[in-house]
C-alpha cells in the first residue's frame, strides 16, 4: 500500500505509512506530549503519517483548554501546527467522542493548507467509527501507541 | 552560560539559548545575533519577528522546512526558500534564528 521511489543509489525506497494512536489524556501523564513531539520529529523524514485519537486521548483535542492551575505547559496550540508539517491524517474514534459526551465541535478546528489548489483550507479531522479505524490500522506499516 | 546586555544578567543554557524566553527584548537578540557574528539587517528580524509570531501562536519553533514554507507564504517566494534563509543565518536558519529570537532549539534539530 506504500508507495515506491528510487533513492540516489537507485534501489527502490519504500515510503512507510506510520500511525501514531493516542488513548490518554493530554496532562497527568506525558504520553500526549511525547507524542506529539515524535510526531513533529517523524514529520521531517517524509513519511506518510496518520495520527488517530481513541478513549481519553481525544480530550488531546479538545478547544479551550487551561492548565494554569496544573502548573504544565498548555501544549493544545500545537496540534495546530501539524498542518504546517503535512500532517493532514487526523481520525478521531467517534464512539470515544460520544462516550464522553463530546463533538467535533469541541475539538480545535484543525486544517492543512492545500499549496496545489492556491492554499485552500481543508479540514485535517476526520471522525471515524472503531470499524472503519480498524480497517485504516490493517493498512499500516508501523503502529506507535501512546 | 550568562550573556550580558546593557549591564544586566541573562541566563543562557550550555549551546547560548535564552533560558527565559519571557525575558527577550530588541537589544538582546543583537547581542544574541553579535555571539553569532551576525549583524541584524531588516531581513534578519523580518525572520526573528516571523519566528517569535509563530512561537506565540504554536508554543513550537518550526523545524527548517516549515519555516521555509511559511516564510514564503507571508513575505513571498522570493524568500521561502532556504538559499535566502541559509545566506542571513549561514549556520542554518532555524538554529540561528531561533536562538537570536530567544526561543527553544526546534523540536527534531539536531
Amino acid at each position: 500500500m506504500s508507495d515506491e521511489m528510487l533513492n540516489e543509489e537507485g534501489n527502490v525506497q519504500r515510503t512507510k505509512k506510520f500511525m501514531y494512536v493516542n488513548r490518554k489524556a493530554p496532562y497527568g501523564t506525558v504520553y500526549a506530549l511525547e507524542s506529539l513531539e515524535v510526531v513533529l520529529i517523524g514529520a521531517a523524514f517524509e513519511q506518510d503519517v496518520s495520527v488517530a485519537f481513541i478513549d481519553d486521548g481525544v480530550y488531546q483535542l479538545t478547544k479551550g483548554q487551561n492548565t494554569t492551575d496544573i502548573g504544565m505547559k498548555n501544549f493544545s496550540p500545537t496540534y495546530a501546527a501539524l498542518g504546517d508539517y503535512e500532517v493532514t491524517k487526523i481520525y478521531v474514534e467517534k464512539e470515544s467522542l460520544e462516550k464522553r459526551g463530546l463533538t467535533v465541535d469541541d475539538l480545535q478546528h484543525l486544517v492543512w493548507e492545500d499549496e496545489d489548489e492556491d492554499y485552500a483550507e481543508k479540514d485535517s479531522i476526520k471522525v471515524v467509527s472503531a470499524e472503519e479505524l480498524g480497517q485504516i490500522f490493517a493498512d499500516q506499516d508501523i503502529m506507535l501507541n501512546f | 552560560m550568562a550573556l550580558e546586555v546593557d549591564g544586566k544578567s541573562y541566563e543562557t543554557d550550555e549551546e547560548g539559548y535564552l533560558a527565559d524566553l519571557s525575558q527577550w527584548t530588541q537589544p538582546i537578540a543583537v547581542a544574541l545575533a553579535k555571539s553569532e557574528n551576525l549583524d541584524m539587517t531588516d531581513s534578519h528580524w523580518e525572520v526573528v519577528n516571523f519566528l517569535r509570531s509563530y512561537y506565540e501562536e504554536y508554543q513550537i519553533a518550526p523545524a527548517v522546512r516549515v519555516l521555509t514554507k511559511a516564510i514564503g507564504k507571508k513575505l513571498g517566494k522570493d524568500k521561502g526558500n532556504s538559499k535566502y534563509l541559509y545566506e542571513l543565518f549561514p549556520y542554518g536558519p532555524a538554529k540561528q534564528a531561533c536562538k537570536i529570537a530567544g526561543l527553544p532549539k526546534p523540536t527534531g534539530c539536531v
